[in-house]
């Protein structure tokens, strides 16, 4: 990677914690526009918590992030414009259940005056399209599989063209079947240069997509390098045993 | 007294008292069982909001009355109301009924905010995160993600808080403000037939409620099958 992209996620010594547990204790990176950066690591490391802080889901109590050059952890932000900018897919889905899959997608865009109604249906099918979801548009998010409401996720977040994405283990709910034909999409999307960040537990992928992958322990970004560095050479030991036991 | 004797009775008293039992009776109940949950809901809400505000002290007024009114005889508040509301409002005329009603709102207000609250509470988080995530604010976030969502929890309470008011109420006939159970009181007072009375006016009581509660199951699983 060299310097000359431009920065569009930077932390500086975050912490968080939730209650007695100090979740985050100084975490400090650079996310560059196009880059696609992967967080790796166990269960309670603060992976999860560091990426929803990215978009303040969570709250830090100590440190900054820059969005695009501004703090928004400053008092006087409006998150819900920079928020517009970074489209986020939960483990969970959280897709709306009481919305067509269609009003799904375009419900923010309309609510938020990106753009008129037939504008964000047409952009709409064509995204559901993309992700196969086109002849499930007038349907309601119950009668979808697990991989098709991820999907559903997916096309929603990028409804508002974001800048770039949050992945929240996007996989991990889903049953094993259905995890090739999400990460297709995500797969599909990084092809067009979004600069995507993705808190996962499926090792195979963050070495195929990834420009960089951080591995987080006990609150702080343990080790950082290449694909080919943290999975082929890594230096702390923490990574190591890390991965010998979910690389078997 | 013969079972013939009671049921000859109450063909009697029905042929000649239906419209005190069937009309204004059951008039007066449905109608002030409806303005009670209605307005109920609407002073509910106002609870609800404020018991999940920001605001401490606002939290605290809320918490304290809805407590004192959950703590009280319902009777008791209606015999407050009947002496307090004309009071507090001396420079117009108020009938029993609207300080009876006023009463009766303030109890149920009680009641609904808590259904409220849960009702939205009940909503998961993951919906809320989602929405502000694609940069939703919170008022858009309640009002197009959340209570939608909500209602489908909210609304069969209220209906079987209506039932519950339709039975409530019955304590209002202590005013005889004119409701099934003043006819009761009325019908045997001049009929002293006291027993053929109470089987009338349950009669009527149980189908009110039984149709209604079962109007409202229907409801509730056609809410469901949309999901």
């Amino acid at each position: 990677m060299t310097n000359s992209p431009k920065v569009m996620i930077e932390t500086v010594n975050l912490h968080k914690s939730f209650g007695k547990l100090h979740v985050l204790q100084g975490v400090s990176n650079q996310i560059r526009e196009g880059e696609c950066v992967s967080i790796i690591g166990p269960s309670g490391g603060g992976k999860s918590t560091y990426l929803r802080c990215l978009n303040m889901l969570e709250t830090p109590e100590e440190g900054q992030i820059f969005v695009e050059g501004v703090e928004i952890t400053g008092k006087k932000v409006d998150i819900n414009k920079h928020r517009q900018k970074m489209g986020m897919v939960f483990q969970l889905f959280n897709v709306f259940p009481h919305l067509t899959v269609k009003e799904n997608v375009t419900m923010a865009p309309v609510l938020l005056k990106k753009k008129t109604r037939q504008e964000a249906d047409e952009m709409a099918m064509s995204l559901l399209a993309r992700v196969g979801l086109a002849e499930k548009a007038d349907e309601h998010p119950g009668r979808l599989s697990g991989g098709q409401k991820q999907r559903l996720a997916i096309v929603r977040a990028l409804a508002m063209e974001p800048d770039m994405m949050l992945f929240d283990e996007p996989t991990s709910a889903l049953d094993p079947e259905m995890v090739g034909e999400v990460l297709n999409v995500i797969r599909d999307l990084l092809k067009s240069g979004m600069t995507t960040v993705i808190v996962t537990h499926e090792m195979g992928f963050a070495k195929e997509v990834s420009d960089r992958v951080l591995f987080m322990d006990k609150g702080v970004i343990a080790e950082e390098g290449s694909p080919a560095e943290i999975f082929g050479n890594p230096q702390n030991a923490r990574t190591r045993e890390f991965l010998s036991k979910v690389l078997y | 007294m013969s079972f013939e004797t009671i049921c000859s009775n109450i063909v009697k008293i029905m042929g000649e008292y239906w419209y005190i039992f069937l009309v204004k009776g059951v008039g007066i109940t449905l109608l002030l069982s409806a303005i009670t949950v209605a307005f109920g809901a609407i002073l509910g809400s106002l609870f609800a909001l404020a018991k999940m505000s920001r605001i401490p002290p606002l939290r605290w007024l809320v918490n304290i009355i809805v407590e004192v009114v959950r703590g009280t005889p319902i009777l008791l508040q209606l015999y407050i109301g009947y002496f307090i509301v004309p009071q507090l409002l001396p420079f117009m005329e108020v009938s029993d009924f609207t300080s009876i009603a006023v009463a009766l709102v303030i109890n149920s207000a009680a009641y609904v905010s808590e259904i409220i609250r849960s009702g939205i509470q009940a909503v998961d988080r993951g919906q809320t995160e989602a929405a502000r995530s694609l940069g939703l604010n919170g008022g858009q976030t309640m009002l197009r993600v959340v209570l939608p969502q909500a209602v489908k929890n909210i609304l069969p309470a209220l209906g079987n808080e209506f039932v519950t008011m339709i039975k409530e109420t019955s304590l209002a006939s202590t005013f005889y403000i004119g409701d099934l159970m003043t006819s009761y009181l009325a019908v045997k007072g001049r009929t002293y037939l006291a027993l053929e009375c109470q089987l009338i006016v349950g009669a009527i009581y149980f189908v009110l409620t039984f149709t209604l509660s079962k109007l409202i199951g229907l409801y509730e699983r056609r809410l469901k099958s949309h999901d």
